[in-house]
């Protein structure tokens, strides 16, 4: 086996343990728990520490050897105080990398400060996770589409650490109903069904290392997410809209040779074990507008399911995930403003979770996005973990100044990252009606434009026929316009004239009628006076030979109409004058009458046809 | 919704006219200065009825084009648009030289393409500068939404240029309403299948404006509108292949003036400036050039131009000689010299330019000429000539209404509707030649229907309207009595003729509403399925909808190494290119017979000769579409049968008759050897014979085409499957490198 001889090399490269002891503590029991189940592994350790040397101790140290320490995604020292398991995120000790001198190659150490110090004989339980990315490796590295997935994991069957170890287990826990093809057997080593127990070791020197193999069948989504860019803009109108693109690959066993979608139809769990074909992504509650897509559209094979707790996407790559396939999507939905955006002492800040949504996802680079509202000020931010942090600036719509965008970035993510960070800004929330006022007076300049542009004279030469054409129609549109009033308040009248004759009729009122036909007639002779001007106008105009005999005949048959109801209306009157009876009236007057009509209908149409015009 | 719109516009009129008669009688009693205000009140009214509709119309026949972005996604999905969203994605991010200058090593492999030389830039120019425009204007767009949506703003801009064309015949012909005609002539816009972001979206729109332009500058014999005109002609050149029907059909526009008589200065200054210019600006078309002024297609334009000349010199000379026999001796003399010049210039042109007029031109003026001689043109469905149906199903009513408008427009001639009859008729000639051409017919037939109905509803109304008179007139009269013999006296002629003018007003708004659902539903199902979107009735009437397409094309792109070269029939070219982001052999662009000939050779040789053609076409995938399952039928299998024309076209070893059995094409146990062994049959149907694919048929039961399949026991040797997708309708097949030769 290929991985045997790196082994060996290591063990010569720490061969020489007799290095001083860097302290006087001593572990006294060491519980080692190292979890196979999924793409990640995941090894706590519970410490228990005695100091057994005279001065106070503040540090401890964790060795984790290099090959192990370049996929290591996370590091937690959390104390076990009391009874119980009353542990808690908030109270771990800060964990950083050392060189300390005098130490053999090859390791990589970490030193856990406890705060408090450790007395002379004093003792302290911690719990230590660490998690590891890609540090299964698939054997055989490349399966055709029906085999199974096997990986080979390899540590120390010993607790490596500069202290002396007095007693210590080891429990590997693997996939349930896993086949084990085959692993290291010590001295005191059971098999049992999906774990394997080494120990309990007694009385290890410092740097003790025994290497232990196991091989074994694990078919768990190896989903690893070569880049995710998460974009979180924050809308101060009540929303926070994630975008996250998605660069996945299927990083375990490679697939090699025929995929045959026959087989894989027939029996999707045997000719196909080791491929996924769908992740869950736990999204926060009332997250709405989702949606999944990537560069060429929609993707339709997804379901969402939502409680008040959570909402729950379950979605499907476009193909199945064999091993060494890569895909890329971009998963993006809403949020409600008020559940992520705080204010304290006049600062508003965002408590936002730092990793995927996506339950058992490696990321190998994780690139948060915090796009900020335009104009916002004071930026700061809190991270749990190092984090490496730059600004950028960003345009969205309307934007004028960009908006300020915090990005940060990280390497191998895995869910422990799954933490809160914050980000503190200072925003007005004046600045929030820029933009509706930017839309706003948009249009109100282009509504000014149009205005203008109808008011103003655009024409170049001044002189040119075309445009003294044009001014001359409109004078004579003007006069048109004129003659076309005066005639429709010459038809008035006449309806005044109708509507005395109605009231003669009814009331008997002779003066009456005949005052109006008086103030009628001073009022259309008035009037006729005034159509002079513009018909003589129209009369010298060349520009109006068109409209010209139509006016005129307008004028003709008005003039015509006026004198045909003049005379009507004086027959009526003088008739009833002479009380002479209705029938007579009505026959004197029914061929005047119909004359009337004829000539009013003229009239109008005539109206009607220089309208047109 | 449509239908609203039209019959808004006519009640507006009719109110409009109403109103005046009913105010009369009402203002008796008010004062004369209420009826002056509200006389002015109707006009604008009627200004703003006019106003309301066109944005009603610009607005309706954006949405209506949505169908596809609403129903599916905003999304590229043709074929062609997938090369055009691709060149201009090219063009936003590379800026206008990198696009001009840009050689495209992704598709034609090994030979690549120039596209600046070989694309209509009009279309892609214009999406990037609608996209730069939002981007200064603070809109953060991206520039596919600029494409998707694209179309539809221009399939509205047409609509805009539609209406005030038909208000520019409107004004000389009738003084119809062009109100009406607008509403009119959005009601068949409806079907202009410019719903995706091809190159005739924005060629229609230049086309239409070029038209309009045209007549204008007829009409008005300005120069600034010659000149407006010759730039919709060279945006109408940047944009579409589908120009040389302007630079044909102007001419003989120009021609048909001349001979009856119509010859004027307007005219003269119109054309004159109108060919010149365009000729000049069509020129700076890399894609055109010289060929504007050497290819046969554009002879006719220069002709009539040296013709004008001829005859704007004619009358100079013979306003100069006040004899008339010496003119008509001069007239002898200068018509024999120019005829033999002609015929000398015309000899040396045939000489000197090897005549190669394009074969989709030629395909026009004869519709066999394809069929017999250039299989890939022949095979392209839109080539085909049209059908009665597709007529019926595209044109609907106004399919009878269109000769009921030219009727009209003869009874009025003028200049303008001499072009419009001229532009009518020819357009649907090449229509009923070429599918595709119905797109250009579609414009014309909506403005000649649109005079047919506007005309007729005027007349109609007018009628309706006379009669609304009479009663109103009469009542606002005191004595009653009169009224009865007034009536009977204006009342004698026809007795039922506002019965039979409101029944047929009735009747012409039930035609409209109709056509309206019928545009509407054709926009909402034929003209939006997006073809890589397959949609199909699942067993319990529910929608499945297939996503075969992009799943390959994304696993392509995903799986495949950045260079890899894939070979398909070239209909997927373009959108492997966009999608699946890799090098193909053959595309949409079919410049190169030869290429996909061996293309088609090779996926109808045996897979050993096959092998040979694929390695030296350096080919590593093999992508072929298959139906079988799906009963998708415009699969590869059906339209194999072209591959070994074109192929054999090319390469005579591929001879038709050895893949088909008494005439017959088959791919059942009957089938020829040569089928049932060729490369296509084996990877459409590699271990298909495995598969159930209906309950009660015999494995291997091949749905497309209703047969059980011949050979169900495919072995492949120099390729192997790689990918399929979900519903097998694209499978993918990798080209084995050769054995090691020890």
């Amino acid at each position: 086996m290929g991985f045997r001889l790196r082994l060996d090399l290591f063990l010569v490269a720490i061969v020489f343990l007799s290095s001083p002891v860097l302290s006087d503590l001593v572990l006294s029991k060491v519980d080692r728990r190292v979890d196979l189940t999924s793409q990640v592994v995941r090894i706590s350790s519970t410490l228990k520490v005695e100091n057994e040397g005279h001065d106070l101790v503040s540090e401890l140290l964790l060795a984790i050897p290099d090959h192990q320490a370049k996929h290591l995604a996370y590091l937690v020292a959390v104390p076990i105080e009391g009874k119980g398991k009353a542990k808690s995120a908030g109270s771990s000790f800060p964990v950083q990398i050392v060189h300390p001198e005098e130490i053999p190659p090859g390791l990589t150490f970490y030193s856990v400060s406890l705060p408090k110090g450790l007395d002379k004989g004093g003792s302290l339980t911690l719990d230590v996770l660490t998690v590891f990315t890609h540090m299964l490796q698939p054997f055989p590295e490349k399966i055709s589409q029906a085999d199974f997935q096997l990986l080979v994991f390899q540590d120390t069957a010993y607790f490596l650490s500069p202290y002396v170890v007095k007693t210590q287990t080891l429990s590997v826990k693997l996939p349930s109903n896993a086949r084990v093809e085959s692993y290291t057997k010590l001295a005191n080593t059971k098999g049992l069904d999906s774990e394997i127990r080494y120990g309990p070791f007694e009385n290890l020197p410092p740097f003790s290392y025994t290497p232990i193999v196991i091989h074994y069948e694990n078919n768990h989504p190896f989903a690893v997410a070569q880049e995710l860019v998460r974009e979180v803009e924050i809308s101060h109108w009540g929303n926070v809209q994630v975008i996250e693109h998605y660069n996945l690959v299927h990083a375990g066993a490679e697939s090699q040779g025929e995929f045959s979608r026959l087989d894989y139809q027939a029996r999707p769990h045997v000719r196909g074990a080791s491929a996924f074909r769908h992740l869950v992504a736990k999204l926060p509650p009332r997250a709405h507008s989702v949606y999944y897509r990537d560069e060429i559209g929609n993707i339709s094979t997804s379901h969402l399911w939502g409680d008040s707790k959570k909402t729950e996407l379950v979605f499907e790559p476009r193909y199945p995930m064999f091993g060494g396939w890569r895909t890329s999507f971009t998963i993006g939905y809403g949020l409600p403003l008020k559940d992520f955006l705080f204010e304290t002492e006049g600062k508003r800040f965002l408590n936002f979770s730092f990793g995927s949504p996506i339950g058992e996802l490696v990321i190998d680079k994780l690139i948060v996005k915090v796009v900020l509202p335009e104009g916002s000020r004071d930026i700061s931010v809190s991270v749990p973990f190092p984090v490496k942090q730059s600004e950028e600036i960003t345009f969205s719509h309307l934007d004028i100044v960009g908006r300020p965008v915090i990005v940060l970035e990280k390497t191998n993510v895995v869910q422990e990252h799954n933490q809160y960070f914050q980000v503190y800004y200072r925003f007005s929330s004046l600045s929030m009606l820029r933009e509706p006022f930017l839309l706003i007076s948009g249009f109100f300049f282009l509504f000014v434009a149009c205005i203008v542009y109808m008011h103003a004279d655009l024409s170049i030469s001044k002189s040119s026929t075309s445009y003294l054409a044009k001014l001359q129609w409109e004078e004579v549109q003007v006069a048109v316009q004129q003659i076309q009033n005066v005639i429709n308040r010459c038809l008035s009248i006449h309806d005044k004239l109708e509507a005395s004759l109605h009231d003669l009729s009814r009331t008997g009122d002779v003066q009456a009628c005949k005052a109006t036909r008086k103030s009628a007639d001073s009022l259309l002779k008035e009037l006729s006076k005034e159509l002079k001007p513009s018909l003589s106008f129209l009369q010298s105009s060349p520009q109006a030979a068109q409209i010209l005999p139509k006016v005129e005949e307008l004028i003709a048959k008005e003039k015509e109409l006026q004198e045909k109801l003049m005379l009507k209306h004086s027959t009526i009157v003088d008739s009833s004058e002479k009380k002479s009876g209705g029938r007579e009236i009505e026959n004197r007057v029914a061929p005047l009458q119909q004359k009337v009509s004829a000539l009013r209908q003229e009239v109008e149409d005539l109206l009607d046809v220089i309208d047109e015009i | 919704i449509r239908n609203g719109g039209k019959s808004d516009s006519v009640n507006g009129h009719k109110s409009g006219s109403n109103q005046s008669p009913s105010l009369k009688s009402d203002l008796i009693s008010p004062t004369m200065f209420n009826l002056k205000t509200l006389k002015l009140k109707t006009k604008q009214q009627e200004l703003l009825i006019r106003v309301t509709i066109l944005c009603l119309v610009y607005v309706l026949a954006f949405i209506t084009r949505l169908f596809s972005v609403l129903r599916y996604e905003s999304m590229i999905h043709e074929f062609d648009p997938c090369f055009n969203y691709r060149t201009t994605l090219f063009l936003t991010q590379k800026g206008f030289y990198g696009f001009w200058n840009w050689f495209d090593s992704e598709s034609w492999y090994p030979l690549g393409r120039i596209i600046g030389d070989t694309l209509y830039p009009g279309l892609m120019v214009t999406a990037a500068l609608m996209y730069w425009t939002l981007r200064f204007l603070r809109f953060a767009v991206h520039i596919r939404e600029v494409c998707v949506l694209g179309a539809p703003f221009f399939a509205s801009n047409t609509t805009l240029v539609a209406y005030f064309f038909g208000k520019e015949i409107g004004d000389l012909g009738f003084r119809g309403r062009p109100c009406g005609s607008c509403t009119d002539s959005d009601l068949p816009w409806l079907h202009l299948e410019i719903r995706s972001y091809d190159n005739e979206g924005v060629a229609i729109f230049a086309l239409l404006l070029t038209f309009y332009l045209f007549v204008k500058a007829v009409n008005t014999g300005s120069l600034a509108w010659a000149l407006a005109s010759a730039f919709g002609y060279f945006y109408m050149v940047s944009a579409w292949g589908g120009y040389v029907f302007i630079i044909n059909l102007v001419p003989l526009y120009v021609m048909v003036l001349l001979i009856t008589g119509r010859y004027s200065m307007r005219l003269y200054v119109a054309y004159n400036c109108m060919y010149v210019l365009g000729m000049l600006l069509a020129m700076q078309i890399r894609f055109v050039g010289f060929q504007h002024v050497q290819s046969g297609e554009h002879m006719a334009a220069m002709g009539v131009f040296f013709l004008l000349q001829v005859f704007y010199f004619l009358d100079w000379v013979k306003h100069m000689l006040s004899d008339t026999k010496l003119f008509q001796a001069f007239l002898r003399i200068t018509v024999t010299t120019a005829v033999v010049v002609g015929v000398v210039a015309l000899g040396a042109l045939q000489l000197g330019i090897s005549h190669h007029g394009r074969a989709a031109s030629t395909l026009l003026l004869d519709p066999t000429y394809a069929k017999d001689h250039i299989p890939i043109i022949a095979s392209v469905s839109e080539h085909q000539p049209t059908a009665w149906s597709s007529f019926m199903f595209d044109f609907h009513s106004l399919l009878f209404l269109f000769p009921a408008g030219l009727y009209f427009c003869f009874k009025r001639l003028s200049d303008a509707t001499i072009f419009l009859v001229m532009y009518g008729l020819t357009s649907m000639y090449f229509a009923g030649v070429m599918v595709r051409l119905i797109l250009v017919a579609t414009p014309a037939v909506c403005l000649i229907s649109a005079i047919a109905v506007s005309a007729t509803i005027k007349n109609l109304t007018r009628l309706v309207r006379a009669k609304n008179k009479v009663p109103s007139t009469g009542s606002s009269k005191g004595a009653s009595s009169t009224k009865s013999s007034s009536k009977a006296s204006l009342d004698q002629s026809l007795p039922f003729q506002r019965n039979g003018a409101i029944a047929l007003l009735v009747g012409a708004f039930y035609l409209l509403s109709k056509y309206a659902t019928h545009c509407t539903w054709v926009t909402s199902e034929a003209y939006s399925s997006p073809s890589i979107v397959l949609a199909a009735r699942g067993a319990y009437g529910n929608r499945v909808i297939f996503y075969d397409y992009r799943e390959a094309y994304f696993w392509l792109r995903q799986n495949t190494p950045p260079d890899a070269k894939v070979m398909s029939w070239w209909d997927y070219g373009y959108q492997i290119t966009a999608m699946g982001n890799r090098t193909v052999i053959v595309d949409n662009n079919t410049w190169n017979n030869t290429h996909i000939a061996t293309v088609g050779r090779a996926m109808s040789s045996y897979e050993d000769e096959a092998y040979e053609i694929m390695r030296s076409l350096d080919v590593d995938y093999v992508l072929v579409v298959f139906g079988g399952v799906t009963g998708y039928s415009s699969d590869d299998i059906n339209k194999f049968l072209w591959m070994v024309r074109i192929g054999g076209g090319v390469f005579p070893v591929i001879k038709e008759p050895d893949y088909l059995v008494n005439g017959e094409y088959r791919v059942d146990k009957g089938a020829a050897p040569k089928m049932l062994n060729c490369l296509m049959y084996k990877l459409s149907y590699y271990r298909f014979g495995e598969l159930m694919t209906e309950y009660g048929k015999p494995p291997g039961y091949d749905r497309a085409r209703g047969v059980e399949i011949g050979n169900k026991d495919v072995k492949l040797e120099y390729l192997e499957e790689v990918f399929t997708t979900s519903n097998w309708i694209v499978r993918i097949y990798k080209v084995k490198p050769p054995n090691n030769r020890w």
